[in-house]
């Protein structure tokens, strides 16, 4: 009885927070992006006229096919992270795409419509050097793979191995590159650093050497970088130093070294410190490649050459130029250039490559992004026109990672933004009022100036309110007119206005390559973005929120704590996170490393917050430091206080702020290094609002939390990793006073740790590696029955060690990040968003992970609405926010409250972005969408009218009565 | 099993907090008295210091001498003098300045084997306002914390009570001895998840239920007197929903009549 009690109990909580979407709410306040990354191969499908399929290959280890008509993915392979997953080659011939995975462990075949695997062959160890597509009389049949000491040959259709074969002397010549013309031979080129070209020849029917032999070149220290081969079996070479070409005939016996050819000749000389690059182009694997190729000089010199019997011809000179590349359609090949035209556009012309004359209007206008980077990869998709001219699109790859897709006469096709596949950091930002809401608060922020000024100024900006209705009134009339489909919504970002709830804000996003972007919450739509150069890309960002929109007329003002690239120090990025634009603040200067910042809730006459950064002497800098600021600091420099970490040295210290803004150390806590190192250190949300002090306990009293803000959360994880001896370390410091709080230690348990802390608790996963398998312990800190000083939390005067409860529960799936759901008030139940690496994002209640919830049901247990102690914790599928839309590697999950307290707002980001808005007590103070208004209405008024009519019958029939 | 949590926290909290009182010189030493006399066989002494300057400008003496005992229990005494009259003057300064009063004590391993192994490097520090020590007649808690292996990582010091509310400490008598608690905490082992109780408890859930023939009934069986008026419940008041103008309608003609 007492468990099918416990088990309505639990049947019960779980009705009140079971929370999916339903059919039709998909889309409506969620969208997710998909993205692959930078890419590192494109190529076009050239098979039919009529395709629009492009291939990438990208440095997220992401192989994907794209529309190159509208840029929306047509399927996306996401393999493994790091190099396992790394994609070393991709090949396509027809229908296939051969693509070469792991540094050369996996050659699979991909079926280009449908992205269908077709067949995966697993390769021998060794080093991935090359790969290549083996054709044999006009037909391609093998691919061939050439590791560090060996070459294989793979049927193209099935996959199977046809020859393996060892490389001779691969001890000491390194092979790099691999050749074949087409003719029943395959090339393979090794160097002898400084001394040597080895080049043997297999024979494509059993791997056979045919030949085998040494030519002097003692100049060269790389294949790769510097040769190619050309027209019908030429090696091609250039030398910076020598400023020479040098040739030879593969296939002739005689040739034992190679023929120079001065650049000088050509009239030709190389940039100094520029290693120049030989671009040539085999339309057909099966056949020799052409004879003409690009000697790109400089970084924006680019030629067009021609070998013509043992000669070579300049046929074109392009001075300037970024970009070239060749395309082929059908018999045609055609080389595409891209040069500057102006400060703001690049023009890309389409030459022939066997003469090098112009096509006549084949101009592309490119306009590059003022707030993005120069381009830096071309890839040319040719095709014949119906009057079998040649016409041709573009693919620009620019340095922030923008993908654009250009036709004639330079129309954009489509953009995506590559750079979004890494995000690093976010914050969301309110959206600004309307100009009459700003009218209205404006207000209240200006000094009172009398006071008939201020009556009227109250009645001018009524007159602007009701101005500005009648207006909306107008439109939703017009609108209503107008047929559903016209009336778009377009975001646009001089319309930008915060809405009723606040639930559209800004997204301010910062990624890995050092582009920000402004995305807007509600569609997913590209704001601004702004791209910052000199960034040491992969480096740690720190934004930060310094004035809110709150503040009108003041602007809201973010700032971004970089790393230069090439001086490696600190530098503050201002800017305005509504509309992107850098601020015209002076920034301090910043000459030593910057170890910690601190935002104060101090502000200055123009309401932002200060910013504290605490360099390596331990110096502060503030920003901004107006004398108002300084005055301020002055006056609380000893309430002051903030904390370092030295993981390194396992050590942690606080600081307080000395008059003069210097500081002196207070406190010091030191975790040896040999036991244990430092993975992580977290404080709270500075804007979070914890809305109840206490918990009521089944008898009616209360337990006050322990709601310390200077709280951190320092998670160790032990140097002996041994699954017995194994251990997390929990350390609850106060960041004040340096008091270790709590000191707990999950035995036999090992990272990664993710974790989250907020109001009086702290939860952690960890991997058990005695019962492999990841769990989960909460712990949370009370006060106990009494407050201490229920007026105000210092940490300098809380002298009673608060009471600690921890428990633990067995959690069936790995993770990948953990986050907590975060409301405007705090009154809202917490949920813990957990992102799993299937791309799920779970929302767990809070009231799961209880360390208070008891292992035998009592009256008060039950009082309380405790779930009974079960120590495997549920996963269901209705508590999947994201249903079908999974976010491939989800790396982040930032949370954001919205106006309203029932709603917190969720983006989910790693190699795709999800925002969708969690209601984890439901919608509480919200109307469901299906509510019926003519019910409650018509109910409304046919009492009213029953009411009125019948005031009137009982007055007739008593006047009635009276006369009777 | 709740019972048994309760009782294992209020032990773990008892034996963690290992009191040990020190007045006029004189030890005395709570619960642990057997133990004292041996702290000079197997134990070892490191200094405590403090500093509290006008200036704020860290100055260390020595305010005692902690005995450590190594060993799992992690006993420890302090012995410490008393305050200078010129110490007690400075205090009283430093607290009308609202300054620190900052304790350190060096960095060692409560292992007495490990002790030679590493010599000690650096400090470890805490501090606590002057005025909040001179205000609790130096009544003050000092907490030693270590980590698994026993290395000291880290020092608090609290006050009791904690707040500065300035009031005048007339007595100097009260301001010469330390009437400190002092004690070792080391890490606690955190729970695991508990799954043999657990199992344990649906066994003999399991158990009862098939003892009592009349638990095996089946839900329904059981519960209809509850379900039935439940169903009928909602039947009616979807019902309701749809002929709901229906009704105000039929309310207003009622009216009429």
């Amino acid at each position: 009885m007492a468990w099918l009690v416990v088990r309505l109990a639990i049947s019960v909580s779980l009705f009140y927070t079971a929370s999916a979407v339903f059919e039709d709410q998909v889309g409506k306040f969620d969208w997710r992006q998909q993205f692959i990354g930078k890419v590192r191969f494109a190529l076009f499908d050239t098979h039919s006229q009529a395709s629009k399929k492009l291939l990438v290959a990208t440095d997220k280890n992401v192989f994907a096919s794209l529309n190159s008509r509208t840029g929306d993915l047509f399927w996306r392979h996401v393999d493994k992270t790091g190099p396992e997953g790394h994609i070393d080659a991709l090949l396509m011939y027809g229908q296939d795409a051969v693509v070469v995975a792991g540094n050369g462990r996996l050659l699979r075949s991909w079926e280009t419509t449908v992205g269908g695997l077709k067949w995966e062959t697993v390769l021998d160890t060794g080093s991935f050097q090359a790969a290549a597509l083996v054709g044999v009389q006009d037909f391609v049949k093998y691919v061939a793979v050439l590791k560090k000491s060996a070459i294989s040959l793979h049927d193209l259709s099935s996959g199977s191995q046809i020859w393996v074969e060892n490389l001779p002397d691969s001890d000491t010549v390194q092979y790099q590159t691999i050749y074949s013309g087409g003719n029943g031979l395959v090339f393979v080129f090794g160097v002898v650093p400084n001394s040597h070209i080895v080049i043997v020849e297999y024979k494509i029917e059993d791997g056979e050497i045919m030949n085998k032999k040494s030519v002097e070149a003692a100049w060269m220290s790389s294949l790769e970088s510097s040769c190619t081969v050309i027209s019908s079996g030429i090696l091609l070479c250039v030398d910076q130093i020598t400023q020479s070409l040098y040739t030879l005939l593969l296939q002739s016996a005689e040739q034992t070294e190679m023929r120079q050819i001065h650049l000088q000749t050509l009239d030709l000389e190389v940039a100094s410190g520029f290693q120049p690059v030989l671009t040539s182009t085999q339309p057909n694997p099966a056949q020799p490649p052409l004879s003409e190729f690009f000697l790109q000089l400089s970084p924006d010199h680019h030629i067009l050459l021609q070998l013509k019997d043992g000669l070579i011809v300049p046929l074109r000179d392009f001075n300037p130029s970024y970009l070239a590349a060749f395309a082929t359609s059908g018999e045609r090949t055609v080389a595409a250039v891209m040069s500057p035209k102006n400060d703001t556009a690049c023009s890309i012309n389409l030459f022939s490559a066997d003469t090098g004359r112009r096509h006549l209007d084949t101009t592309i206008i490119y306009h590059m992004d003022p707030n993005g980077g120069k381009p830096n990869r071309l890839y040319v998709h040719a095709f014949l026109k119906k009057d079998d001219s040649v016409g041709y699109r573009v693919m620009v790859q620019t340095e922030d990672l923008t993908l654009t897709f250009l036709q004639q006469p330079g129309r954009v096709v489509w953009m995506r933004e590559e750079a979004l596949a890494d995000v690093v950091t976010m914050e969301m930002i309110d959206l600004p009022f309307t100009g009459t809401q700003a009218e209205l608060e404006g207000e209240f922020g200006k000094k009172a100036d009398g006071l008939l000024p201020m009556v009227l100024k109250r009645l001018s900006s009524q007159f602007i309110l009701l101005q500005a209705w009648l207006a909306h009134l107008w439109k939703l009339f017009y609108d209503a007119r107008k047929p559903r489909s016209s009336v778009k919504n377009e975001v646009n970002i001089d319309t930008l206005s915060r809405d009723e709830f606040n639930l559209q804000k800004m997204m301010v996003m910062v990624t890995a390559s050092g582009k920000l972007f402004g995305i807007d919450s509600k569609s997913g739509t590209i704001l601004w973005k702004q791209y910052l150069e000199n960034i040491e890309p992969n480096s740690v960002f720190k934004l930060i929120v310094q004035r809110t929109t709150a503040h009108f007329p003041h602007p809201p003002q973010c700032t971004l704590l970089i790393k230069n690239k090439d001086t490696g120090l600190g530098n503050l990025y201002v800017f305005n996170p509504i509309f992107g634009k850098k601020s015209q603040i002076s920034v301090p200067a910043l000459p030593r490393p910057v170890l910690q910042t601190l935002l104060l809730p101090v502000i200055d006459q123009d309401y932002a917050k200060v910013l504290l950064l605490i360099d390596d002497q331990y110096k502060v800098t503030t920003f901004p430091s107006t004398k108002n600021i300084l005055q301020q600091l002055q006056d609380t420099a000893s309430s002051i206080f903030f904390y370092l970490v030295d993981s390194s040295q396992g050590k942690l210290s606080g600081f307080r702020l000395r008059k003069d803004l210097s500081t002196e150390l207070i406190w010091e806590v030191v975790i040896p290094t040999e036991v244990q190192k430092i993975v992580a250190v977290k404080g709270k949300r500075a804007n979070e609002h914890v809305h109840s002090q206490g918990r009521v306990m089944g008898d009616r009293s209360v337990l006050y939390k322990y709601l310390n803000p200077n709280l951190l959360a320092v998670i160790t994880e032990s140097t002996d990793t041994h699954h017995e001896r194994s251990f997390v370390g929990i350390f609850l410091i106060d960041g004040v006073t340096g008091r270790i709080v709590h000191e707990a230690v999950q035995r036999k348990a090992k990272g990664p740790v993710h974790f989250v802390h907020s109001e009086n608790w702290v939860v952690y996963v960890y991997w058990n590696s005695k019962f492999r398998r990841n769990e989960f312990s909460v712990l949370e800190l009370f006060e106990g029955a009494e407050l201490y000083n229920s007026t105000v939390f210092s940490s300098l005067d809380r002298p009673h060690p608060p009471q600690v409860l921890q428990q633990s529960y067995i959690f069936p799936a790995p993770i990948s990040t953990l986050e907590a759901t975060l409301t405007e008030k705090g009154i809202t139940s917490r949920h813990l968003l957990v992102g799993l690496p299937s791309g799920n994002i779970l929302s767990l209640p809070k009231m799961f992970l209880d360390p208070r919830r008891p292992e035998v049901v009592s009256e008060q247990s039950r009082e309380e609405n405790l779930i009974p102690y079960a120590p495997e914790m549920p996963i269901r599928d209705e508590w999947f926010i994201n249903y079908n839309q999974t976010v491939s590697r989800v790396r982040g999950i930032h949370t954001a409250p919205s106006g309203l307290e029932s709603t917190c707002l969720v983006v989910a980001y790693g190699l795709d972005i999800y925002q969708t808005r969690v209601f984890p007590s439901k919608q509480f103070d919200v109307l469901k969408d299906d509510y019926d208004y003519v019910l409650i209405s018509s109910v409304l008024f046919g009492l009213f009218f029953a009411t009125m009519i019948s005031k009137r019958l009982a007055e007739v029939k008593l006047l009635n009565r009276a006369w009777r | 099993m709740a019972m048994r949590r309760v009782l294992s926290l209020i032990l773990s909290v008892l034996s963690t907090v290992t009191l040990l009182w020190t007045q006029s010189g004189e030890c005395n030493n709570g619960r642990r008295s057997g133990d004292a006399g041996d702290t000079d066989l197997s134990g070892f002494s490191v200094p405590l210091e403090h500093s509290f300057e006008v200036d704020d400008v860290p100055r260390f003496r020595l305010r005692g001498a902690l005995q450590l005992k190594g060993g799992k229990e992690n006993g420890v005494y302090l012995s410490q003098n008393q305050l200078s009259e010129k110490d007690r003057i400075t205090l009283k300064d430093v607290a009308a300045a609202d300054g620190l009063y900052r304790v350190r004590v060096p960095r060692v391993s409560l292992q007495v084997d490990r002790q030679t192994e590493r010599p000690s490097e650096g400090y470890l520090t805490t501090f606590v306002r002057a005025c909040a020590l001179v205000e609790s007649h130096l009544s003050d808690v000092i907490t030693l914390h270590t980590d698994v292996s026993g290395y000291i990582i880290g020092i608090s010091i609290v006050t009791i009570p904690g707040s500065c509310r300035g009031i005048e400490v007339e007595d100097e008598v009260d301001l010469e001895v330390f009437n400190t608690t002092i004690s070792v905490v080391a890490p606690v082992t955190a729970p695991a998840p508990e799954t043999a109780p657990f199992i344990e408890r649906m066994e003999q859930e399991m158990e009862k239920k098939g003892k009592n023939p009349q638990e095996q009934k089946s839900f329904f069986a059981k519960y209809w007197m509850y379900i039935v008026p439940l169903v009928l419940f909602l039947m009616m008041s979807g019902a309701q929903d749809q002929s709901g103008g229906g009704a105000g309608g039929g309310a207003a003609n009622g009216g009429g009549r």
